[in-house]
């Protein structure tokens, strides 16, 4: 994980790519579970995920509560604004 | 159980108001064929199903459709939100205003509340998914018919990306029905409904 600070809307842009990857082929996952191909593109994406969610976390607060930096001195959850807000994700 | 997170599966940035349009649009929030009603339909459906495969389904997609309902009312909000009194007459958005101000509530376009009698839950594989299926093709129908009547692209994108996923939920819903049926008398599917028929007090 880099200290840099990345930009915050390449970096959402990034998160709402790799977490759609996962959405879809989790679905199709379900109706074909033995697909290997399926298997390895959710593995891959979900890395990506959880890599990306924590980077988020660092610099802008905790999109999930599995990515929320804890302790901190101040509950970060309810700082971001909303989705449907302005500046919201 | 459930977990949320703080963003929006498609983005909604919508610059401009337009409360006559989010009339039409919210319908897809509390309508017949909308995404309150898919997600119930879907979650309800699968305690009773006996098929893995199809109760993965049921719960993902069911789930998938809470953050497809998040984006409707992201949508309606954000056509809706610092309205005049005179834009609210102006628009005929007067009428959803003096009962719910500027907040969300599930109803459909015709201003008709949002009701479980929009979706079944049979307790018969075939007849679910078959329900399913179609529920999938109403909703892209629906988006079809939002899409004729948006011109803004701040709008529409988002509209597009719901709508290309009912085409996907449907093709899941298929496989789902094949997978049914694989499970069952190739002579005649009706024979028994596995749902009821297979329970250990029955044999």
């Amino acid at each position: 994980m880099s200290d840099n600070k990345p930009c915050r809307e390449e970096l959402l842009q990034w998160i709402n790519v790799v977490s759609f990857a996962v959405d879809d082929v989790k679905l199709f996952l379900d109706t074909h579970p033995c697909d290997e191909n399926a298997l390895e593109y959710f593995e891959e994406f979900k890395k990506q995920r959880v890599q990306a969610l924590k980077e988020y976390a660092k610099f802008y607060g905790p999109l999930n509560i599995d990515s929320a930096c804890t302790p901190a001195e101040r509950w970060a959850w309810i700082s971001s604004p909303w989705p449907w807000q302005e500046g919201g994700c | 159980m459930w977990n949320y997170e703080k963003r929006l599966q498609y983005p909604v940035k919508i610059t401009q108001t337009n409360p006559k349009i989010a009339q039409v649009i919210i319908t897809q929030f509390g309508g017949p064929d909308g995404e309150l009603a898919a997600s119930m339909r879907y979650l309800s459906q699968r305690y009773s199903m006996p098929y893995n495969e199809v109760t993965g389904i049921l719960t993902d997609i069911g789930t998938e459709e809470l953050a497809h309902m998040e984006m409707i009312c992201a949508i309606v909000h954000q056509l809706t939100r610092n309205l005049t009194p005179e834009q609210l007459v102006e628009s005929g958005f007067d009428k959803y205003y003096v009962d719910h101000t500027l907040a969300l509530w599930p109803q459909a376009a015709s201003g008709a509340p949002w009701t479980a009698t929009y979706f079944q839950s049979k307790g018969d594989p075939i007849t679910d998914i078959h329900e399913d299926m179609a529920a999938e093709q109403k909703a892209r129908t629906t988006y079809d018919n939002i899409l004729r009547l948006v011109k803004d692209p701040e709008v529409c994108e988002p509209i597009r990306f719901l709508r290309e996923r009912e085409i996907v939920h449907y093709q899941r819903f298929g496989e789902s029905l094949r997978i049914i049926q694989d499970h069952l008398d190739s002579k005649n599917f009706y024979a028994i409904n596995p749902e009821f028929d297979t329970r250990s007090c029955c044999k």
